[in-house]
């Protein structure tokens, strides 16, 4: 049981080129807005057309640019949720769960128990336009299952909503798709999001995947900048690499990496709270000049520029806590370590 | 008094009406999903009665619909139908003119439907069909309504198209507004007077109905 993916479009200037296999479990397509994450979902649902390749979902050609196969989205058995739910808004609740189900002999019943088991009992005969947040979305997922999908495409199904309502829904839907037994594909740019609720990702950069990872490798050892960008880490800076070190020359700075160096690496990355404050000397340690001190919610960020940079190079970003921060006594004038197995090291 | 022009008008313009909005929904309807190009060009075509004057429009029907004509002479040998001077010929000419108002109107209603809610009534398996009629001709509701009243009354004040094609014969092709004219040329200006007021009755009310009905849809349904 199984989906498999391997298409390419081509949409004016923009080329995409995706392909991955879900098991059942929930894959993360993950990428920056614009990127092709919602194009390769409406393809596997049927609703858009690539020019090749295949789609094959638990043994059933789906899509066959080849064998000129291409079923259409009734016969994909495939749950859509969409970014708004586009739930009918003619139709009462019950009315949508009912559209769903194909077989008429059931849809009484199937409808009831939905409408039970996703608690819609009191707004059962309301129009989307009188639900809730929680409600509408409960609505959404109640009609997807009564339609008995195969796999399900979920369409960064929080975008719309502030952060407290979208951390109830999301435990909401765990619950319902834990229940679930086929593949999830879920599309999001948000990495947070992924981390909660996904178990492997499939990182989509300007129309093309990489080879689908584990979480934990996209979030320790990300294998290029664009899949280091996605999952947060934010300073980025020239490389040469110099044995098990890597010369920065815009930092003017050498680090050691603890490992040997790959001949190809000409990039690395750091975390912002993986630089750290650090006594006058010791490994990889350097001094930095204060820009600027910005505080957030829980952190402060820190805005660095080490002393021998040339003029033009990216800063370098430290977030630590706010209480970390106060116990520094020096404010203008820094000193910072970067642990050796904290560095990023991207090939190009 | 002889209200054959009123029940003649009407007639004439709940059959042209009838016709006009099954047609402007199917013309909307295809022309939604043809390339752009060959969209642009169909929508000068069939919007272009709108701005024509209608007596033009009458000569292009007749040079169609003439007895001396290719489809008016088939029609009278092969079916023995007069197309042109009948009270129905009137349609004819209501249905060309009024067109454009329902296929603008009902396009506009289309374009502004939300298509994620056709895709997804595809993607639960129903069929396209079922979502247009049970989504989208829902959703289009107030916009098609809208478009079926103007294209009424723009069928009950067709006058130019229509006395060419239909001509005036007193309780045979008369309606109300080559009455008018007929009445006013022949210095009746009291008879005149009595069809303008109903005239203008009808069409305030028909004016009437489109504001609520647009009042109806900024309010949101």
């Amino acid at each position: 049981m199984s989906l498999s993916v391997d298409i390419q479009k081509q949409l004016g200037r923009f080329r995409l080129q995706v392909q991955f296999e879900a098991d059942n479990e929930r894959l993360a397509l993950l990428g920056a807005s614009g990127c092709g994450k919602s194009v390769t979902l409406r393809c596997v649902a049927g609703i858009m057309t690539p020019d090749e390749g295949k789609i094959i979902l638990d043994g059933t050609t789906l899509f066959d640019s080849a064998a000129k196969l291409n079923l259409p989205p009734q016969r994909r058995h495939v749950g859509y949720l969409f970014q708004q739910y586009a739930l009918f808004p003619n139709m009462t609740v019950e009315q949508n769960i009912a559209a769903a189900v194909r077989e008429r002999s059931v849809r009484e019943e199937t409808v009831s128990r939905l409408v039970r088991q996703f608690h819609l009992e009191a707004v059962a005969g309301q129009r989307p336009g009188q639900l809730s947040g929680g409600q509408l979305q409960r609505t959404a997922l109640a009609r997807i299952l009564a339609s008995e999908p195969r796999a399900l495409l979920m369409d960064e199904p929080f975008s719309a909503l502030d952060s407290y309502l979208k951390y109830q829904l999301e435990l909401e839907m765990m619950e319902t798709l834990e229940q679930f037994s086929g593949s999830v594909l879920w599309v999001s740019h948000d990495r947070g999001e992924v981390f909660r609720n996904c178990q492997r990702v499939c990182v989509i950069d300007r129309g093309k995947s990489s080879p689908a990872q584990d979480l934990s490798q996209l979030f320790h050892a990300p294998d290029t900048e664009a899949a280091a960008r996605l999952s947060g880490c934010k300073n980025y800076a020239d490389a040469l690499p110099r044995g098990e070190q890597v010369f920065l020359p815009e930092w003017n700075l050498t680090l050691n990496c603890g490992r040997p160096v790959p001949a190809g690496v000409r990039r690395i990355g750091v975390r912002a709270h993986f630089v750290l404050p650090a006594k006058d000397s010791g490994e990889n340690v350097f001094s930095c000049q204060v820009v600027r001190v910005v505080e957030d919610v829980f952190d402060t960020i820190v805005i660095l520029r080490p002393e021998k940079a040339a003029a033009g190079a990216p800063p370098l970003r430290m977030e630590l806590d706010k209480m970390a921060w106060r116990t520094i006594p020096e404010k203008e004038r820094l000193a910072v370590s970067i642990a050796p197995r904290d560095i990023l090291l991207f090939e190009q | 008094m002889d209200w054959y022009p009123l029940m003649n008008s009407l007639r004439i313009a709940a059959i042209s009406t009838a016709v006009v909005f099954f047609l402007g929904i199917a013309a909307a309807h295809w022309i939604a999903k043809l390339p752009r190009a060959v969209k642009g060009a169909l929508d000068v075509v069939l919007t272009l009665p709108l701005v024509l004057p209608p007596t033009v429009v009458g000569w292009l029907l007749l040079l169609l619909l003439g007895p001396k004509r290719p489809l008016g002479a088939w029609a009278q040998s092969a079916l023995g139908l007069k197309l042109v001077m009948t009270w129905w010929s009137a349609i004819f000419a209501t249905v060309v003119v009024a067109f454009p108002l329902m296929y603008r109107t009902a396009r506009g209603a289309f374009e502004s439907f939300d298509q994620n809610l056709a895709d997804a009534g595809r993607t639960l398996g129903r069929s396209n069909a079922w979502v247009f009629w049970r989504v989208q001709m829902p959703c289009c509701k107030q916009g098609i309504l809208a478009g079926t009243v103007l294209a009424f009354a723009r069928g009950l004040g067709e006058y130019g198209a229509t006395s060419m094609v239909a001509g005036y014969t007193p309780g045979r092709t008369a309606t109300i507004s080559t009455t008018v004219y007929q009445l006013w040329r022949t210095n009746d200006d009291a008879g005149a007077l009595r069809w303008v007021l109903i005239n203008i009755a009808i069409s305030a009310v028909f004016l009437l109905s489109i504001n609520l009905l647009e009042a109806r849809q900024r309010a949101g349904r």
